[in-house]
C-alpha cells in the first residue's frame, strides 16, 4: 500500500475581503494534489496579513479574520489562523511558513517505539508537508525587484513548496523559467489548472460595495452580512492602512 | 417646485461612451444610437418620473443552477435600477421542461429543487415551475407571455398618482405589423403593471442566429413586446450582433446590455464535467445545491448520455413546421 505524503496548504494574503475565488483555490489545489496520487491533503490554513502590511484599503485585521472565519463555517478542512495578523509587526511569508510548520510538527501524533512484533503494520506517520498555496499573480511578484528576499524565495520553494493555481493572463510555466530560483526547484512547484475561470478579485468586490452594488454569490452570504453589519468597504467608511509601502506581494 | 436632482449619478452615465441603449428611445426606433448621458441630464426637470416596474425572467436548463446564473440577476437588477427608469421588483427562474430534450438534461424535478435551494436566501428571486410542468416544450415567447398575463391578471399595485403613459413611447406601426399573425398584442403599457423582461447571457442573444432554433416572429415578439436584459463580457460582440440583425436593431431600445467586468465562467457544463471527475464544485454553486447533488448523485457519465441522438425540441418543431409549409405549398 503506497502511502501518500500528507500536505497542509497555507494561503497568505490580505483577504480584504475573502471571496469565493480564494476558497476555490483550496478546492482546486486539493483535487489536483489528490489526482497526482502522491499527496493527501489533510488541512488548509488561511492566514490573513498583518495590518502593518499597510496595503491600501486594508480593513482592520480582526474584521478580516472574522470574515474568513464566517466563510469557513461550512468547510470541514480549512481553518483560519490569526497568528500572523496578531504579531506586533508585519511578518515575511517565509516566517509564517516556518511558524505553521513548527506547529504541525508539535501536534504530530507521537509514535511510541513500536515493537517489531506489532500485529498491525501501519505506515509510519509521515511528517506533513506545508505548502504555500497561491494564485499565479503571486508567483509573478517573485520577479519584482526588492519585493521578496532571494533567500526567502529559495527557502519557500526548497523547504516547503508551492502550489500555484493559474489565472487568466498569467503564463505560469514562463514565470518559472524566467526566474532561476524557481526553475531550479520547479519539481517543488505544483501547477494547477483551474478550468473555471474565476476572476473574482477582492478589489472588484470592494469597488462594487463602494458603489452600492450587489456582491451576492461572489462571496459567502455570511461574509456579506458581516460587511453590511460593520459598514465595511462602503464609500464613506474608514479603513486602516493607507500607505503603499511595498513589501512582498500579497493576493488582494 | 424645484425638483432636487438625485445626488447619486446612476452608473449608466459612466457607460455612456459605450452607448448602451437604456429604456425606450422616443420616436427613434431604427435611428442612430442616442447617448443616454444627454437623455439623463435632461431628466431632472420632469415631474415625478414614474419608474417602470420590471420582473426579470430567466429561462434555461439550469442543469444545474450555478453562482453565475444567480449573478446574472444581481447584475441585471443593479443595472436596471441605476438607470433611474426602472425598478426591478422580482426575479423568476423558469427551468425548462424535460421535453426540451437537451443532451445531459436531468429530470425537471431535481433542477427545480436545486433552483429553489439556490434561491432560498434570496429576497427577490424565486423559482417558477409552470414551464417545467408542461408536457410539451414551451417556446420562450410563450413563457414570457404567461408571466406577463399573470401580472396583468393580478392587476399590479394600486397607485395614488395618476397612470401616466410611459413618456414618449408609442407603439410603432412596424412592430404591430410584425405581430399581426400573433395573438392580439398586449395592451399598451398600463403604468401600474410590471413588465416582464427576459434575462439572459450573450449566448442566448447570439443563439437567435442558429437556424430553426427560434421562430422569427418569436424573436420579434420577445424584443418588441418584452425586452432583453443581456449580461455580457464581450459587449462589442453583442453590439455587433444586434447591429447585424434587422429585427434586433429595430428593437435595440429594448435590449439592455449589461457589462460583466469580471470573468465568472461557471458554466453548468463545467460543473457536470467536474462532478464526473469527482472534482469539487464548492463555491461554484450554492452549498445547498452542492449537497443536494451529492446526496442524490445526480450527475454522471450515464446522465450525460441522456437524449443523445434525440433532436432538440425547438429544432424538431420548427423544422417540421417548415416542412409542412413546403409540402402544402
Amino acid at each position: 500500500m503506497k502511502s501518500r505524503i500528507p500536505v497542509v496548504l497555507l494561503a497568505c494574503g490580505s483577504f480584504n475581503p475573502i471571496t469565493n475565488m480564494h476558497l476555490r483555490l483550496f478546492e482546486v489545489a486539493r483535487d489536483h494534489l489528490h489526482q497526482t496520487g502522491t499527496y493527501q491533503v489533510i488541512g488548509g490554513i488561511i492566514s490573513p496579513v498583518n495590518d502593518n502590511y499597510r496595503k491600501k484599503e486594508l480593513v482592520a485585521a480582526h474584521h478580516r479574520v472574522a470574515m474568513v472565519r464566517l466563510a469557513l463555517q461550512t468547510s470541514d478542512w480549512i481553518r483560519v489562523d490569526p497568528w500572523e495578523s496578531e504579531q506586533a509587526q508585519w511578518t515575511e511569508t517565509v516566517k509564517v511558513l516556518r511558524h505553521h510548520h513548527r506547529e504541525l510538527l508539535r501536534y504530530l501524533p507521537q509514535e511510541e517505539g513500536r515493537g517489531q512484533g506489532s500485529a498491525v503494520s501501519q505506515a509510519p506517520a509521515a511528517v506533513p508537508e506545508l505548502k504555500l498555496l497561491c494564485g499565479a499573480d503571486i508567483l509573478k511578484t517573485f520577479q519584482t525587484p526588492n519585493l521578496w528576499e532571494d533567500e526567502h524565495i529559495q527557502e519557500i520553494v526548497e523547504k516547503f513548496g508551492l502550489v500555484c493555481v493559474d489565472r487568466v493572463g498569467h503564463d505560469l510555466k514562463r514565470y518559472i523559467s524566467d526566474t532561476p530560483i524557481l526553475q531550479r526547484y520547479q519539481h517543488n512547484i505544483l501547477l494547477v489548472r483551474e478550468p473555471v475561470q474565476n476572476e473574482i478579485s477582492a478589489t472588484y468586490v470592494r469597488r462594487a460595495l463602494g458603489h452600492g452594488h450587489s456582491v451576492k454569490y461572489l462571496l459567502p452570504d455570511a461574509v456579506i452580512a458581516y460587511i453590511k453589519d460593520h459598514n465595511l468597504y462602503s464609500s464613506g467608511s474608514s479603513c486602516k492602512g493607507s500607505s503603499t509601502q511595498n513589501n512582498e506581494g500579497k493576493t488582494s | 417646485m424645484v425638483q432636487t436632482p438625485s445626488p447619486k449619478i446612476p452608473q449608466q452615465t459612466q457607460k455612456a461612451s459605450s452607448l448602451v441603449p437604456v429604456g425606450p428611445v422616443p420616436d427613434n426606433p431604427g435611428g442612430a444610437r442616442v447617448c443616454h448621458l444627454d437623455q439623463h441630464l435632461q431628466r431632472p426637470s420632469m415631474e415625478n418620473p414614474q419608474k417602470t416596474e420590471v420582473v426579470l425572467l430567466a429561462c434555461g436548463s439550469f442543469n444545474p443552477i450555478t453562482n453565475m446564473h444567480l449573478r446574472l440577476f444581481e447584475l441585471a437588477k443593479d443595472h436596471m435600477n441605476a438607470t433611474g427608469k426602472y425598478r426591478v421588483i422580482k426575479g423568476i427562474i423558469s427551468p425548462v421542461g424535460d421535453a426540451y430534450k437537451k443532451k445531459g438534461l436531468i429530470s425537471a424535478h431535481h433542477r427545480v429543487v436545486m433552483a429553489q435551494l439556490a434561491t432560498k436566501n434570496s429576497g427577490w428571486v424565486e423559482v417558477d415551475t409552470w414551464e417545467s410542468l408542461q408536457k410539451e416544450w414551451v417556446e420562450t415567447a410563450k413563457v414570457l407571455r404567461h408571466h406577463q398575463e399573470k401580472l396583468e391578471a393580478s392587476g399590479g399595485e394600486q397607485r395614488d398618482s395618476p397612470v401616466l403613459e410611459r413618456p414618449g413611447r408609442k407603439r410603432k406601426w412596424t412592430e404591430q405589423r410584425s405581430e399581426v399573425s400573433q395573438k392580439k398584442p398586449l395592451e399598451p403599457q398600463r403604468k401600474d403593471v410590471p413588465r416582464v423582461k427576459l434575462l439572459c447571457g450573450a449566448d442566448l442573444l447570439e443563439s437567435f442566429g442558429v437556424p430553426d432554433l427560434w421562430k422569427r416572429e418569436d424573436i420579434a415578439n420577445i424584443v418588441g413586446s418584452y425586452g432583453l436584459v443581456c449580461i455580457t463580457r464581450a459587449g462589442n460582440d453583442a453590439q455587433r450582433f444586434i447591429y447585424e440583425s434587422d429585427v434586433l436593431w429595430r428593437h435595440q431600445a429594448n435590449i439592455h446590455l449589461v457589462n460583466e467586468w469580471i470573468t465568472n465562467d461557471i458554466s453548468s457544463t463545467k460543473i457536470r464535467r467536474a462532478l464526473r471527475r469527482s472534482q469539487s464544485i464548492r463555491y461554484l454553486v450554492p452549498d445547498l445545491v452542492q449537497e443536494y447533488i451529492e446526496k442524490h448523485d445526480l450527475y454522471s457519465a450515464e446522465s450525460e448520455e441522456r437524449n443523445v441522438g434525440v433532436i432538440l425540441a425547438p429544432l424538431q418543431r420548427n423544422r417540421a413546421a417548415t416542412n409542412s409549409r413546403t409540402t402544402t405549398a
